[in-house]
């Protein structure tokens, strides 16, 4: 039997709001973008799922692209991280507030 | 890039405003632990050169008796200079008789800045010579743009260097007033900047072409309520610079603050900007707005011209004193503007030009004493003129003419005015010229203050006793305007006949345009204590008037 | 008779000169130049005067060149008509002689040199003022008067009292300065030209246009005749603005003889019998003249009662004479106004220059109590003044008998009042005078050793020009009005100036009874007042007198002392305000409203800042959190 298109609607909104809140209360950085991670892939879970439902490959495509990104800013993101940690010897967002009034 | 270039040689125009920037383009390049006096002694020969190829340009167009000529610049194509096509704006320079006094007394006033200010600024020479030549452009610019927008572009560039000037080498609060200077005039700014803009495009709604060209902009003719709006946008931009009380404020901060050269200039022309603009831009523009505002703002000229008397009156330090009597004597520039009367425009634009020579001599005088004995207040001189009666004598002749002592240049103007403003058909204003011609006493009160406090009696402190009467450099300052004071009072229409042709023709003009019905604006024209009828802006005042003569 | 530009320019150019040579040449250069000025000024102007009498009749007009040309004509012109000729002949006559006196009273002084700049540039201005064809030219001397008395008044600067008087003098006259400019304007608007003789042309074809409502009230003719009159008030130093004149004394002797006796504070006479036409379509504003004219004729005389510095007592005798002048113009006498200024010119400047020779006698000393005795040091300066007080007095013979009289005769045809008043001050003129000069030269010496051994006469250079002046103030009675013998050349001399419009002055000669009695009057008054001073301050009692007067009155004394406390009164009810209004202006309106206004916008801005950047904690997670918000409103306005 086909599973419902509910079902990964429902999942990719479920794990989407999982990463939104890792990423606005979790103090770790990595965490963060862990949680960052998360949310896109719900958002790629969600666009397969109405390319399967339509029938439009261009939604494959763009997940292709979604994941390449996602790529991309993760590396850039814990490259800036491996820097901060060497000047400050931490990455909790919570104590990296030099742009403080 | 030879069209660029050859924009240069074919119109002296742009040579003249463009020149003193260009010449201090050097001054980033020399290194700056060069010795001072070279810097000093390029940028006066650099003043110089400038005065040489503006005066050579004025002189060779006036000719005695005859109006002086209405010249625009064109490229090489003959057609006006496009800047930006796709909105109209154009860089169109001319100069006309009433642009031509204001642009000789802006080339005169500024060898006179720099030597006037040679022991004054110690440090930074070229960073000063800098700034005193691009203000030059800026204000040679306004002077002479005939495009709105090109004329808004050199109003706000004059704001830099003189920001600059007031903050670096100014006295103990110059950041302060620089800073109060620079807000206050661009606050006002503002407000220009979207009625131009606006302006722009109801010119292109009407006549589906861009255009910010004055002359264009003149022919809209506009219905009255956006006129007042529009009208009152500009008049706030330019009644800050005048200054026009109530905002005028920032005028002794920023004179008191000033080193010597900086206070100069302001007083000399960068005050004259605002009722230049006023003459230029805001009346011939809207005509119906000013006639309707006219008695309102003749309130405000009127207790300019007392108020800043009264106040200057009590004032404990020299440069003050001289800041308010600025604010007293454009007061009466404001007065012969409004009264839309020929004579009383010859008597402003004369009047521009006299306060520049008279207050400018003034501020070069305080300037001697300040180099002295570095302080403005009053307490701490007396009795000067037996030490110095050089400096005496100028101090006395400069405040003469400040004053209005006829013949010398400074009764001229007021006189015009006040017999313009008396006589003006347009406005019942002989009540409003009685009282300002108070303020001639008021002027006497001041002034004379000024001259007791500094100049007579015994010698009050030890330190006055030795003080070095005026250096040749000085008197080479001074010596020139105090021979224009004379000139202009006892020959003025030398100086006044080049003018009067452009007047009359933009005043007919104005006249012409004065009177326009406004939908929704069923007010009665505003009423104001100082006259003695409704006679005050009202849209049809016709020859109702008992006089038989008038004048012809 | 185109030389007569010459007139003013010369002492222009004498000034100018002497002010470019410098006080380092030698002095006889200075003086050279300093006489030549108005020396020649005065025989060009005999010249051309004498030229234009015995050629056309007609005003003779020279112009120079436009001071301004489109739309108001105004040039730099010159008239020549009956009233400028005598004027100028007043002027330079008595000019040049008290610039001779004052080559010998000033040559001591440092700043020689700068007095003569002064002195001739103040002649300059004067003769702009009289032989000036147009409102204009007429101002430009009027203030440039103005200029010069405030620099000879605060001649010796490094003291502390004359900058002060030069200042006072300065802007009271500016006071007066702006009712005539207020004038000026209403003249300029009506006719469109400040030339006299169009000016008159037009109102004597058109008097009665004159005559409607104008401003406050008042008529065009009232109205500009009142700020004439007002301005008249400040140079001529009438009631209200007369306090300039007494403090003036601060200056050098000889200026008070030229600027505050014999020629600027005539300007505004001149002024209003140039303007006379006018005045006559305005009787309410003559009537005005008059009385104030009258009133400043007796308190000034009654001033000059209790003074003891001897300039200050022919200061105060200045206004009162002028008060008189008035009051024949005031009378609608114009012509005898005229007469009367030559006469006062005359014995005016030669008091004030004995004065001076007194003063220089007594090494500076002005206060007449201790003087005393001098008739046996100073012989000329004494039958001098003797003289002068004669005239001055109204004795018969001498000049101030002859247009007293006539002012006299011309206010009993106004109003008895105005005559009953005038022949009062008459009797105080004669008393206060002779006051003076008993107390100068009778009785004993009453000064120190010191002084007492420096009394010498004065030298030739000071003592020629008080007899050249002493042989005017008995000549130049006869010139004039002349009783019971119907002869009156000056009158018929300025007859065409007086303009036949308005309330025609009916000035028909008086029969002999009536003659006979206001010649008996005014010199019986005189004699009386002459006597009294003899009974008091004569044969040898000294200040026997004066002290005894003060035991008895001496609340009357204190005030007369004291000028009746005007310049006291003034300052509370003038200066003080005003001087409040301004520190109320700057303290409260510009610096509290004003610059608060400014100020108060600046704290806002601030303030939103200071709050706003709380916003910006440096923490990315709040920075997440506003990123996050933000695009959950977009998108619920983007879709709802």
């Amino acid at each position: 039997m086909t599973v419902p298109i509910s079902w990964y609607l429902v999942l990719a909104s479920v794990l989407f709001a999982i990463g939104t809140v890792g990423a606005l209360t979790r103090r770790n950085g990595i965490t963060i973008f862990l949680s960052i991670e998360l949310m896109l892939n719900a958002v790629n879970l969600m666009i397969l799922a109405y390319a399967r439902l339509l029938g439009d490959q261009a939604g494959q495509v763009i997940v292709f692209f979604v994941l390449a990104v996602a790529a991309a800013e993760a590396a850039i993101g814990l490259a800036l991280f491996i820097a901060v940690y060497r000047l400050r010897r931490t990455i909790d967002v919570n104590r990296l507030n030099l742009l403080r009034w | 890039m030879e069209t660029f270039l050859s924009l240069f040689t074919h119109n002296t125009l742009t040579l003249m405003v463009f020149f003193p920037a260009i010449a201090a383009l050097p001054l980033i390049f020399i290194p700056a632990r060069q010795s001072q006096t070279g810097v000093k002694i390029y940028t006066l020969a650099a003043t110089l050169v400038e005065l040489a190829i503006g005066g050579s340009y004025l002189l060779s167009r006036l000719a005695p008796g005859a109006s002086f000529p209405f010249v625009r610049e064109l490229g090489l194509d003959g057609q006006p200079i496009s800047w930006i096509p796709r909105w109209g704006i154009r860089y169109e320079l001319a100069i006309d008789g009433i642009s031509m006094p204001l642009v000789a007394l802006t080339l005169v006033l500024m060898p006179l800045v720099i030597l006037g200010s040679w022991k004054g600024i110690e440090k930074h020479w070229k960073a000063y010579g800098a700034a005193m030549l691009l203000l030059t452009t800026g204000m040679l610019g306004v002077f002479l743009a005939f495009d709105l927008f090109l004329f808004y572009v050199f109003w706000e560039l004059v704001l830099v260097p003189m920001y600059l000037i007031i903050g670096i080498w100014g006295g103990e609060r110059k950041i302060y007033a620089a800073l109060k200077f620079f807000l206050y005039t661009m606050a006002g700014s503002l407000p220009m900047l979207v009625a131009l803009l606006w302006l722009g495009w109801r010119q292109h709604e009407a006549t589906g072409v861009w255009s910010f060209a004055l002359a264009d902009l003149a022919q809209l003719s506009l219905p009255l309520q956006p006129q007042l709006w529009l009208f009152a946008a500009f008049a706030l931009a330019f009644a800050i610079k005048v200054p026009m009380f109530p905002l005028h404020t920032w005028l002794p901060d920023a004179h008191v603050e000033a080193p010597t050269g900086g206070s100069v200039i302001l007083a000399g022309v960068l005050l004259k900007l605002g009722t230049y603009g006023f003459l230029r831009v805001a009346i011939p523009l809207f005509p119906g707005a000013a006639l309707r505002l006219g008695m309102p703002l003749v309130v405000l000229a009127l207790i300019g011209i007392l108020y800043g008397a009264l106040v200057a009156w009590v004032q404990s330090d020299m440069k003050k004193l001289v800041a308010y009597s600025s604010v007293a004597h454009l007061g009466f520039v404001m007065l012969g503007l409004l009264a839309f009367d020929l004579v009383a425009w010859q008597g402003a634009l004369l009047q521009m030009v006299n306060h520049g020579l008279s207050t400018g001599a003034l501020f070069l005088l305080v300037g001697m004493l300040y180099d002295r004995r570095h302080t403005k207040k009053f307490d701490e001189f007396g009795g000067l003129a037996k030490v110095m009666p050089v400096f005496a004598f100028f101090l006395v002749f400069s405040s003469l003419a400040s004053v209005g002592l006829p013949m010398l240049n400074g009764f001229v103007g007021e006189f015009l005015i006040l017999v313009g403003s008396f006589g003006s058909d347009v406005m019942d204003l002989r009540w409003a010229t009685v009282a300002a011609t108070f303020g001639v006493v008021l002027a006497a009160v001041y002034l004379l203050k000024m001259l007791y406090l500094t100049l007579w009696g015994p010698i009050t402190r030890p330190e006055n006793e030795r003080l070095e009467d005026l250096s040749f450099r000085e008197i080479v300052t001074l010596v020139p305007l105090c021979a224009l004071m004379l000139w202009i009072g006892v020959a003025p229409a030398l100086f006044i006949d080049p003018s009067t042709r452009h007047l009359d023709e933009l005043l007919t003009s104005v006249r012409a345009r004065m009177h326009v019905e406004g939908p929704g604006v069923a007010a009665a024209p505003p009423h104001d204590p100082t006259t003695p009828t409704a006679l005050g802006g009202a849209a049809h005042t016709s020859a109702a008037r008992p006089s038989t003569g008038g004048a012809p | 008779m185109n030389q007569l530009w010459l007139v003013p320019l010369l002492p222009f150019l004498g000034a100018a000169v002497n002010g470019a040579l410098g006080p380092r040449v030698p002095k006889w250069l200075t003086t050279l130049v300093a006489l030549a000025a108005p020396g020649g000024s005065l025989l060009v102007a005999l010249v051309v005067i004498s030229e234009w009498r015995h050629g056309a009749p007609a005003p003779f007009e020279q112009v120079l060149y436009a001071w301004t040309r489109a739309p108001l004509r105004i040039d730099v012109a010159f008239l020549l008509d009956p009233l400028s000729a005598v004027m100028t002949f007043v002027v330079t006559f008595v000019g040049f002689w008290i610039h001779v006196y004052s080559t010998g009273y000033m040559s001591h002084e440092k700043g020689y040199q700068r007095y003569f700049v002064y002195l001739n540039l103040f002649m300059g201005m004067m003769l702009l003022l009289v032989l000036g064809n147009n409102f204009l030219v007429t101002f430009v001397g009027w203030e440039g008067v103005g200029l010069c008395s405030y620099l000879l008044i605060g001649f010796y600067y490094d003291q502390e009292v004359p900058p002060q008087a030069g200042r006072k003098a300065f802007i009271v006259n500016r006071i007066g300065d702006f009712a005539f400019l207020a004038g000026m304007f209403a003249l300029a608007q009506r006719f469109g030209t400040l030339d006299y003789r169009k000016i008159f042309a037009a109102i004597t074809a058109d008097p009665h246009a004159l005559q409607t409502p104008y401003m406050l009230g008042l008529s065009f003719a009232a109205f500009v005749a009142v700020c004439l009159f007002a301005g008249a008030t400040g140079k001529s130093a009438q009631i209200p603005l007369y306090v300039w004149l007494p403090d003036a004394m601060a200056g050098p002797t000889p200026v008070s003889a030229l600027i505050h006796a014999a020629t600027m504070v005539t300007a505004g006479v001149y002024i209003v019998v140039r303007t006379n036409a006018l005045f006559q379509l305005a009787p309410g504003v003559l009537w005005a003249v008059a009385i104030i004219a009258a009133a400043t004729a007796v308190v000034a005389a009654t001033i000059g009662v209790a003074q003891n510095d001897i300039k200050r007592v022919l200061a105060y005798s200045t206004v009162s004479q002028l008060g008189y002048m008035f009051l024949a113009a005031g009378a609608g006498a114009y012509a005898v106004a005229i007469f009367h200024l030559a006469t006062h010119a005359f014995f005016k400047a030669l008091l004030f220059l004995d004065s001076g020779s007194v003063i220089h006698a007594m090494s500076g000393e002005q206060d007449m109590r201790r003087m005393g005795g001098l008739r046996k040091h100073l012989p000329v300066t004494y039958w001098t003044t003797l003289i002068g007080c004669l005239a001055i007095s109204g004795v018969p013979g001498f000049a101030g008998f002859f247009s007293k009289d006539a002012i006299l005769g011309a206010a009993w045809q106004a109003h008895i009042a105005l005559w009953a008043v005038g022949t009062i001050t008459a009797g105080i003129t004669a008393f206060y005078m002779f006051r003076m000069f008993f107390m100068t030269f009778h009785g004993r010496f009453r000064g120190t050793e010191e002084q007492h051994h420096h009394l010498h006469e004065s030298p030739p250079s000071m003592t020629l020009p008080l007899v050249v002046l002493a042989v005017g103030a008995v000549v130049s009675g006869w010139v004039g009005t002349i009783p019971f013998l119907h002869r009156d050349w000056l009158g018929h001399f300025l007859a065409p100036v007086i303009a036949d419009v308005g309330h025609g002055h009916a000035h028909a000669e008086h029969g002999p009874g009536l003659e006979a009695f206001l010649v008996g009057a005014s010199v019986a008054v005189g004699l009386l007042g002459i006597f009294v001073a003899w009974r008091l301050y004569g044969r040898d009692r000294n200040l026997a007198g004066e002290d005894a007067f003060i035991a008895r009155f001496p609340a009357v004394h204190r005030v007369l002392a004291n000028k009746y406390y005007v310049d006291e009164l003034y300052d509370a009810v003038v200066v003080r305000p005003i001087a409040w209004l301004a520190r109320m202006c700057f303290r409260v309106i510009d610096t509290i409203f004003i610059n608060g206004t400014v100020h108060v916008g600046a704290f806002v801005t601030e303030l939103i800042g200071d709050l706003g950047r709380f916003t910006t904690t440096g923490n990315v997670r709040n920075y997440s959190l506003y990123f996050f918000t933000a695009v959950i409103v977009l998108f619920c306005w983007l879709v709802f």
